[in-house]
This record gives C-alpha cells, structure tokens and sequence, in this order.
C-alpha cells in the first residue's frame, strides 16, 4: 500500500460535523482511550520503572558490563544487517521496478514472505541448518565454527526478519516515480552507475531512509528470532532485547527497564524521523508531479 | 523481459535478487519442509495431535481471533476519528499510532505486563472493580495482541477514509437517507474491504507474535501456552522434529494467510477504484 495519498485538507466536511456532538465526543473519548491505555501508558511507564529507583540506579545499571556488551553486540549486529538488507532492497527495486519479467508478482510475495512467518520460526529455521543437530551442525563443529549460539545466527536470524523491509519501500515509490528521467540520462551518456546515484538515490532517498530507518529499529528490537538462536549468554550473545528478558526474569527491574528504556528512546526517535520523512517524500512527490503537470 | 533495452542492470540486480532470497529465505524455509519429511505421517500426526499443542493452538487461536476482532473495532473508530473529526493533539496521537511497530516487543511484553499485573496501574483497577485478572491469564495474551494488532487496522484503513469522496454520503444524505442509513448503505460497505485487510493483517502478525506476549501470558500449559513459546519450549529440550513439525503448520499458515492479504488488498484497490 502506498503511503502517498492526496492531501486531504481540500476536502470540506460539513456532513461529518453535522455529527451529533454526543456521537462525536463518544467516538473521540473512545479512541483517545485506547490510545492512552495500550500506547501513552506503556510508553510511560518505562521511564518511571526505569528510574524507581534514581537515576544512579538507572546509570550504574546500564553501565554494567552485560548492559555495555549488550548495546555492542546490538549495535554490531545493526551494523552488518542493516547494509546488507539495503542492498538487497535496492537491488531487489531495481529489478522489479524496471523491469518486466515473468513471475514478478511471485517475487513480490516472497519478498513479503518473512513478515507473516512468526519470529520464532525465523529463528527455527536456521537452528535446523546450522544447530548441533542441524544440516551442516556436525561439519561446523569439526571445524570448530559456530553459528548458533553465537553471533553469526543472531546476524542471520535479523537478516531474515529485516529482509522486506528496504524493497518494500523502494518498489511502490520507484513505480510511481516512473523511468523517464533515468532514460534521458542515459540517452544523454551516461553509464548505468552515473545514472543510478545521480537520477535515482536523489529521486529515492527520503523512501530509501525511511526504510533503512524501520530495518535499523527492527534489527536492533528484534526479539523472538534472537532469542531462539542466541543461547541468551550473558555477555556474550546477549543482544539488548535479550538483556532486557534477561534482567527482568531475574528481578532485576530497574536493570530491565533501564535498557528498555534504551529501546523506547530508539522506538521514539524513530517515530518522530519516520513522521519527518514522511513529510518530506509528500513534498518531494507533490513537487515532482506539479513539475510534471507544467 | 526487459521493457526497455536502454536501462542496465536487469541481470545483475534479479541475480542478486533471487540469490539472496533463495540464501536468507528459500533454502533455510525449505530446510523446515525437509526435516519435516523425514518424520512418518503418523509420527506427524502423533505431534499435532498431542493433548498439549491442541490446547496451544486453541489458546493461540482464540486469543488471536478475539483480539484482531477487538483492534479491528477500535482501530476503526480511531481511524475514523483522526480522519474526520478535529480535536487537540491529533498530529501527535495519529503518529504514536505506530508505537507498536516500533516499540520492541520485549520491551511491549515486560511494560503491559507490569501494566496489567494484577498489582499494575489498570490490572489492580480493574481486579478491584470487576475482579478480573488480566495478566498471566489467557486475557493477558488478548491485551498483548490488540496493542501489536492496532496499528495495523489503523494504518489501512486511514488512507482509504481520506480517499472516500464524502460526496457519496452528502448524495445519500440529499436523497433523504438519514446518518446512520448512510453510515450503514455508503460508508460501511467502502470502508470493509480496508477493515477486513487490517483484521486479517493484525491476525498473521499475532498468531505467530512471541515477544510482546510471553511476559504478559503467566504461560501456563494446556491453559495460556501459545504455539510460538511452544516451539521454542521443544527446542529447548531437543525435540527438533515436534518444534518443526509444529512450525511447518504455522508456515503453511502463514503462506494461506499472505495469499489471503494480498487478495483482499487487491479487492480494495478495486473497490476504490485504482484498479
């Protein structure tokens, strides 16, 4: 579905104020509601669990060598997933935006594939292959390689879960902004890489950030496919989520919520980015399309 | 076949394409389907029918049907209010919708679940009042799945209300029909394909969701086990043929569900017209 609707202001509404004020108000107080029990609550409640017991607490909790391996095994395993992805999501654009060829739709699907496949599975499967039991687990472990209960399943199991998210952007947004512009640069000269970062990353990159921005958070969230391939080895395969899970079966709520809390800041920042782009690819595309128009 | 004989690159970026889909999807999901093939069909069936993952697929079902119904409801009137009505802070609650989406669902778990404990902020409230537990009972696992399923309802049905031509209602209503005869003959019947889609979306992410539910479930087997935890729950003691087996139905699952989407996606795209 595409995120680019009209802009809606034009619209008058005179009917649905004509509303009775009773439904109206009904109507409103129900969703302010749910919004403030299932979204504003939550969200607040992970800053006063987090600091219930002072902000020394809280710091010294984060500053707790699980806590600090945590984050950097969180932030590794966002560094190498989120390039990746990326470059398959461009890759994966490139082809099915400007290019006809048979079975596309099929392609399409199976790029949305592991957004309906349940974490946990995301995580099985690679268990399966590369697990002391799996496929290849006996070669691994003659060579001494480790795959799950180490790093590289964790990288794998968030390469999975991450996989739709840069394409699913990049294809409606490049469908719609059409090939003529990169045809005429090539008609003009130029190579296909010239054309690609001159033409098409400028015409793109609010839509490519935007879901470079939503694999980062999910690569750094993800929670039930790490947790099936990690070991939830403190220290050592513990990812932020894990230590959170960690911490809190442990009593230890202050240190639970502390990184939590780590988590929702990123949740809140990329809300608020994500608004922000948002924005700017509307502009962009009403832009283009009064250009277009003249 | 390329469209045009100008653009480069179809070889190498479908190349890529489809090696990486085949290296991080396709060969590891097959990799299910194979183990699964080296179980006997009774052995099969002995696993699916076990007392213990019917009663995981009765809780994960129930609790998902019950709680995509609640969110598809509330997500309407949400949707409805934020494209219609005016009211104070609208920019900030219509971007916080998507907090689920966000938020990590371990994160989700631990904060609804200390929420809806029953000493938590609305889990005392409401055991005092009504004496209802929420948390760690099969109602827990709903509360989870209505907060990761709203945003979904929200977000498809929002587009498809700002694209409605309220022309359609302001004929029924010239026409003589009164509000509620045009909220039942013009409203709903445009706005039910959406509902339908977001319904079906908010179920394929909670039948198989892990994260958010595990803390808030008390997960009790036979009573508020879901499948997920279930399967991981086999892992853990090595049973990798009942983990798979039982993952291959999800999969399965999750396929008919995908094909289902996309159908009904299609069907809205027609009934408004951009098809």
């Amino acid at each position: 579905m595409s995120a680019m609707n009209p802009s809606f202001s034009r619209r008058a509404k005179p009917l649905t104020l004509n509303d009775s004020v009773w439904l109206r108000h009904t109507l409103v107080i129900i969703s302010l509601l749910t919004i403030v029990l299932f979204l504003i609550l939550p969200l607040a409640t992970v800053l006063i669990e987090a600091f219930a017991k002072g902000w020394s607490t809280y710091a010294a909790s984060l500053a707790e060598p699980d806590a600090l391996a945590a984050m950097r095994l969180t932030l590794l395993v966002a560094a190498i997933t989120v390039p990746l992805t990326t470059v398959f999501g461009v890759s994966a654009a490139w082809a099915i935006a400007r290019f006809e060829f048979w079975g596309k739709n099929l392609l399409i699907t199976l790029i949305d594939l592991p957004f309906s496949v349940s974490p946990v599975i995301a995580g099985l499967i690679y268990v399966l292959i590369f697990g002391a039991q799996g496929w290849i687990g006996p070669w691994l472990s003659d060579h001494d390689i480790k795959v799950i209960f180490a790093v590289p399943g964790i990288v794998l199991a968030t390469l999975f879960v991450t996989f739709p998210f840069v394409a699913r952007e990049l294809i409606p947004l490049m469908q719609e902004i059409g090939h003529e512009e990169e045809e005429a640069a090539l008609s003009l000269g130029a190579n296909g890489w010239q054309t690609f970062f001159k033409i098409t990353v400028p015409n793109i990159k609010w839509g490519l950030l935007y879901g470079v921005l939503l694999c980062n958070a999910r690569a750094m969230g993800e929670f039930g496919a790490v947790s099936v391939v990690s070991g939830h080895i403190r220290g050592l395969t513990n990812t932020l989520p894990l230590h959170v899970e960690t911490s809190y079966n442990e009593y230890d709520f202050v240190g639970a919520f502390a990184s939590a809390s780590l988590l929702a800041g990123l949740a809140v920042v990329t809300l608020v980015v994500k608004t922000f782009l948002e924005w700017k690819q509307k502009q962009d595309l009403k832009a283009a399309r009064q250009a277009a128009a003249e | 076949m390329p469209q045009s004989h100008i653009m480069p690159g179809f070889r190498p970026a479908l190349g890529f394409t489809l090696f990486y889909l085949a290296l991080i999807v396709l060969i590891p999901l097959s990799a299910m389907l194979l183990k699964t093939l080296q179980l006997s069909l009774e052995q099969f069936c002995a696993i699916l029918t076990h007392k213990r993952v019917l009663a995981s697929f009765s809780v994960s079902f129930g609790a998902t049907l019950i709680a995509a119904s609640v969110a598809a409801v509330l997500g309407s009137i949400i949707a409805w209010c934020l494209v219609r009505y005016p009211f104070p802070g609208k920019k900030l609650f219509d971007a916080l919708i998507d907090l689920p989406f966000a938020l990590p669902t371990a994160v989700a778990g631990i904060v609804l679940a200390t929420i809806y404990e029953p000493k938590g902020w609305i889990g005392k409230v409401v055991m005092d009042s009504i004496g209802v537990q929420i948390a760690y009972k099969p109602l827990g696992i709903v509360v989870a799945l209505i907060f990761i399923g709203l945003p979904f309802v929200v977000r498809t049905i929002e587009p498809v209300l700002q694209e409605f031509d309220s022309a359609m209602e302001e004929a029924a209503a010239s026409l003589g029909a009164n509000r509620w005869q045009a909220f039942v003959k013009v409203i709903l019947p445009n706005i039910l394909p959406a509902a339908i889609t977001g319904f079906a979306l908010a179920f394929a992410r909670g039948i198989g969701e892990y994260g958010s539910v595990i803390f808030i479930a008390g997960n009790m087997p036979y009573v508020s086990e879901i499948v997920p935890l279930l399967i991981i729950t086999k892992l853990e003691q090595y049973d990798y043929a009942g983990a798979t087996a039982i993952g291959l139905i999800m999969l399965l699952l999750s396929f008919v569900l995908l094909l289902m989407i996309n159908g009904l996606q299609w069907w809205m795209r027609r009934r408004n017209g951009q098809l």
